[in-house]
């Protein structure tokens, strides 16, 4: 129990800080991966099929390969790709990405190929009629979209978009590789300084069910006032 | 572009994808077999048996896959009596820790997924073959196990790709799968783009073989 303690004698408030970096980055990745569907959701749905192939290709490629390579990808070539963009605007000093934006932003990448699938389900599973009667009623394409078919959508979307959560929560814990201080890595430090692996990654394993399971439990409190009226 | 090195690097990453095949075939193989016995263990009406099923299930797909790796691998060699036992001979191996937690892992996921398919069975077959007179494990082993099977290929299917991309989890414990030879070109070339593209096209093909078999095996099973 000392192991966990708070204070400089044990790794309690380390790790607790190291659980709040994973939730940081989990939310992140997640909101990021939104942005993504944000973008490839309508082009899925396009009737060019361009868009389509393009968007496609985003999430069949996202989702054939596995996490970590992409992460590799990003922590291995995302300052040079930054460099290359800086260098043709005429900015030559060398620049370096945290790995907190390494991380969220890979995570997110993968997270929004997910996202982005769950939507469209979402949105093709919604009555036609709803789509047409706001064609008839002249509606503005805005309210259009955040007043009938997103509250609609949101409703269908919710249970599929936490197993998203899910998988993104998980995902972080691969982040470590990158030397970004979360729960797993670290574990690998403490595990590494006291020479108790078992415990440490008993214990992370813990924090991870933990915190999966108070998600799910915040997730279906929202997924019900979703479902009002149904 | 660096063309060269994607041709030096292809024949690399093509070898290191029979580990990555090796792997993939041994979890899955132990995951089915793990699976069918929690799915069983998951109906049964003891609410101990069934809620140490859950309890497997639960924990397994609640804890992120590495977690479950560096317990394996790093955790359990702490333990001194296990060193003395003849386990230790397979706990001592990269390769076997790697089998056992993917297959853990990939167990507790198709436990899941048989367990629905058992459910969807409509209680009228069984009720049929009863009244035939056919004894429990007949009914078991020749009616409800190939529905279940046939009903639950698609999530199967998913889970055969997850487990694929899950396989690389085998490099953060010294194997040389495929992206483990990945990760090691890319730390001496620093070349991150042209690496990624050839590993990602191999576990694309990969992916594209095991969704078009399982296309095949949906129709083959359908409904006359």
């Amino acid at each position: 129990m000392d192991l966990i303690s708070f204070g400089d004698n044990g790794w309690g408030d380390e790790l607790f800080v190291a659980a709040l970096m994973t939730i940081a980055v989990a939310i992140t990745a997640m909101l990021i991966g939104f942005l993504f569907a944000l973008i490839f959701t309508p082009l899925k749905l396009s009737k060019y099929k361009i868009l389509n192939l393009i968007a496609n290709s985003y999430t069949t490629v996202v989702r054939g390969v596995p996490e970590l390579l992409v992460i590799y990808l990003f922590f291995f070539g995302g300052s040079g790709a930054i460099m290359y963009v800086a260098q043709i605007f005429g900015y030559y000093d060398y620049i370096e990405i945290n790995a907190f934006i390494t991380g969220a932003t890979s995570i997110g990448i993968i997270s929004g190929a997910y996202s982005t699938e769950v939507f469209r389900g979402a949105i093709q599973s919604i009555d036609k009629g709803q789509f047409e009667a706001c064609h008839v009623l002249g509606l503005k394409k805005y309210i259009y979209f955040f007043k009938v078919i997103m509250p609609q959508m949101l409703r269908l979307a919710i249970p599929n978009l936490s197993n998203v959560w899910q998988i993104t929560l998980k995902d972080t814990s691969l982040i470590s590789v990158t030397g970004l201080v979360e729960i797993m890595r670290q574990s690998y430090i403490a595990a590494g300084s006291t020479r108790d692996p078992l415990f440490f990654y008993s214990f992370a394993a813990l924090l991870y069910l933990i915190l999966t399971f108070l998600s799910m439990k915040l997730i279906n409190r929202l997924e019900k006032n979703y479902s009002r009226g149904y | 572009m660096d063309l060269e090195l994607i041709i030096t690097s292809f024949p690399k990453l093509l070898g290191a994808t029979l580990i990555t095949l090796k792997l993939l075939s041994a979890s899955l193989f132990f995951g089915l077999i793990l699976g069918l016995f929690f799915a069983i263990l998951r109906l049964n009406r003891n609410k101990l048996i069934s809620g140490f099923a859950y309890g497997y299930s639960y924990v397994f797909r609640g804890t992120p896959l590495l977690v479950q790796i560096f317990i394996i691998y790093f955790g359990l060699g702490q333990i001194e009596y296990l060193r003395s036992t003849f386990l230790w001979v397979i706990l001592k191996e990269p390769y076997w820790c790697a089998i056992i937690a993917f297959s853990l892992n990939t167990g507790a996921y198709t436990s899941e997924i048989l367990r629905s398919a058992f459910e969807t069975i409509k209680p009228g077959i069984i009720e049929a073959g009863r009244s035939l007179g056919l004894n429990k494990v007949f009914i078991f082993t020749k009616i409800q196990i190939p529905i279940a099977i046939k009903q639950s290929l698609p999530a199967y299917g998913n889970e055969i790709i997850l487990m694929l991309k899950g396989t690389s989890l085998a490099s953060t414990v010294t194997l040389m799968d495929i992206t483990g030879v990945a990760k090691f070109i890319i730390s001496t070339t620093f070349r991150p783009v042209e690496v990624f593209i050839i590993a990602g096209s191999i576990y694309l093909f990969i992916t594209f073989l095991v969704h078009n078999l399982i296309k095949y095996l949906e129709k083959k099973y359908r409904y006359q």
